[in-house]
């Protein structure tokens, strides 16, 4: 115990520690707000207390390390993956491959687990997806087939393959040291990523006119973006020195980068929503809605800044 | 003994794996009544249904909830039999056609010992996740205590998670949804089992989550 206490950066703890201290304001400002019959004060107020909920486990697993991060992460994926296959239309001939596709999460994590990139990156697009196609065949009915296999097969890169990427960064092999371990990659972008959902969302409020993509999600603004952006470009080059390898012109341009992936991410589970005709993906998140609503914005981030961190600083 | 088996199954082996694997979400949990006589009408797809219903009890009111089942199912010997009579502690009623009126007798006496009685007025699981019309021993149970409530529940999920014929578990979300209690006694003339259907399957357009695709 005193070795693991020893072993912890003090950057990671100052990190987490202003973590905390914004989720204190946060939940005194909303208190107050909501106490004074603030529009929409109850919302806030649950969301604000969901983020406890997220916030206190992965602090966690930050500090506890590898192993019980790939075991929280494992836990996340299949709630994912759950709430996923829940609200999707399914047949029942696929429930042998379905219960093949949440096999695959402790295979996966234990990729992870083990440090075995080159399983870890090849395992969902190449085996799983075999054995989740050669499952449907033997089920031995071909209408629907197509359907079947690519909504399945999307729904694992979507909860397993491309969110085990953010429990990775806890493993990788450096060529230059970290301030902050992995657990500070991992810090950065989870930061990176919730604060630009936050942000677009208070410059949407505040200046947003001109929707992005009307169709799929009405309320995201070409204004709401771009503030969104840049915020995390400028929160992104004041974390960097604490939490990553970068230089602060090209800690700003990842944080743009990753605000952008963020965007993405989240107007994709968006269009997966409308498309089924729902306005939430589940209600396991009070205020936020499902599991998916919360990680939409780390789908597509995860692995591009894991192989961007890998590519220039990777052993 | 026996109770206290029950207790320990819901309490270490049924709710946490109905929350882990099913993440099981109850919507009006207001209508869940506290005290007998009362009964909970729910549709059914799947051997779960039962536990997860009785799951949501507290643990020391669970001996006075009492799920109706087919004694020439549930009486057999075996695993699935000694579960139903130890655990759940089911009322087995005869389905063998002696008509509505022998067939509810010990189901009556339940009632007047004021426990809460579980029925699935479909009588079967059927094919998964399809309802099929509400029989009529709820309409004459109903009759016959008018001011007993029938509180109709909407399970949606857990017959994908274990539908009729497989014994693989595969995980689904899952939602009981709880309607507003029923009795004769408000003065509706409707059949209680069409009273009860009807609200069950109000309550099935409002869930969000996706039944089976058409195979």
């Amino acid at each position: 115990m005193a070795e693991l206490i020893a072993s912890w950066p003090a950057p990671l703890l100052y990190g987490l520690g202003a973590v905390w201290a914004v989720l204190v304001i946060a939940t005194g400002v909303v208190t107050v707000l909501a106490h004074r019959g603030a529009a929409n004060g109850a919302e806030l107020v649950a969301r604000t207390k969901t983020w406890w909920w997220i916030v206190a486990p992965i602090s966690a697993a930050l500090l506890l390390g590898a192993t019980v991060t790939a075991v929280l992460f494992a836990l996340v994926s299949f709630l994912a993956l759950r709430e996923y296959l829940s609200i999707i239309p399914v047949r029942q001939l696929d429930r042998t491959a379905i219960l093949l596709a949440y096999l695959a999460i402790p295979l996966q994590y234990w990729f992870v687990y083990d440090d075995w990139y080159g399983m870890f990156s090849i395992f969902i697009p190449v085996y799983a997806t075999a054995a989740i196609a050669f499952r449907l065949v033997l089920a031995g009915e071909a209408r629907g087939f197509i359907r079947s296999a690519g909504t399945l097969q999307w729904g694992l890169f979507l909860t397993l393959y491309n969110l085990s990427h953010v429990a990775f960064l806890m493993q990788l092999d450096m060529a230059v040291p970290l301030p902050a371990g992995g657990a500070g990659l991992l810090l950065f972008i989870l930061v990176i990523v919730s604060l630009n959902d936050v942000a677009q969302y208070f410059w949407g409020k505040l200046f947003g006119r001109r929707a992005i993509v009307p169709k799929v999600s009405p309320k995201k603004t070409v204004e709401g973006f771009v503030g969104g952006v840049a915020t995390s470009m400028v929160v992104a080059a004041l974390l960097a020195p604490w939490l990553t390898p970068f230089g602060l012109i090209e800690a700003a341009a990842v944080g743009g980068v990753l605000a952008f992936l963020g965007f993405v991410g989240d107007v994709t589970v968006s269009a997966v929503k409308r498309d089924l005709g729902i306005k939430d993906s589940g209600s396991i998140l009070p205020g936020h809605g499902g599991i998916l609503d919360r990680l939409d914005s780390l789908v597509f981030a995860a692995p591009i800044f894991l192989h961007y961190v890998r590519y220039f600083y990777g052993a | 003994m026996r109770r206290f088996a029950a207790m320990l199954f819901f309490a270490i082996v049924a709710r946490p794996v109905l929350a882990l694997a099913t993440g099981l979400r109850v919507l009006g949990r207001e209508h869940l009544p506290t005290a007998g006589p009362a009964v909970i009408a729910a549709n059914h797809n799947s051997h779960l249904d039962v536990i997860a219903l009785l799951s949501l009890f507290p643990l020391r009111q669970l001996h006075r909830v009492r799920p109706v089942a087919a004694a020439d199912h549930f009486q057999k010997p075996g695993f699935v039999g000694w579960m139903a009579r130890t655990l759940l502690n089911i009322i087995p009623i005869d389905r063998s056609g002696q008509g509505a009126e022998a067939a509810i007798a010990p189901v009556c006496d339940a009632l007047d010992r004021g426990e809460i009685v579980v029925i699935f007025p479909e009588g079967t699981r059927g094919a998964p996740e399809v309802m099929v019309r509400f029989r009529r021993g709820s309409s004459v149970l109903a009759e016959r205590y008018p001011e007993v409530p029938f509180v109709p529940v909407y399970l949606h999920g857990l017959g994908k998670s274990l539908p009729r014929g497989e014994w693989r578990f595969v995980p689904f979300a899952s939602e009981a949804h709880f309607g507003k209690p029923l009795r004769v006694a408000d003065g509706d003339t409707m059949p209680m089992a069409e009273r009860l259907q009807a609200d069950v399957e109000a309550m099935a357009a409002g869930t969000t989550l996706a039944r089976w695709a058409e195979d």
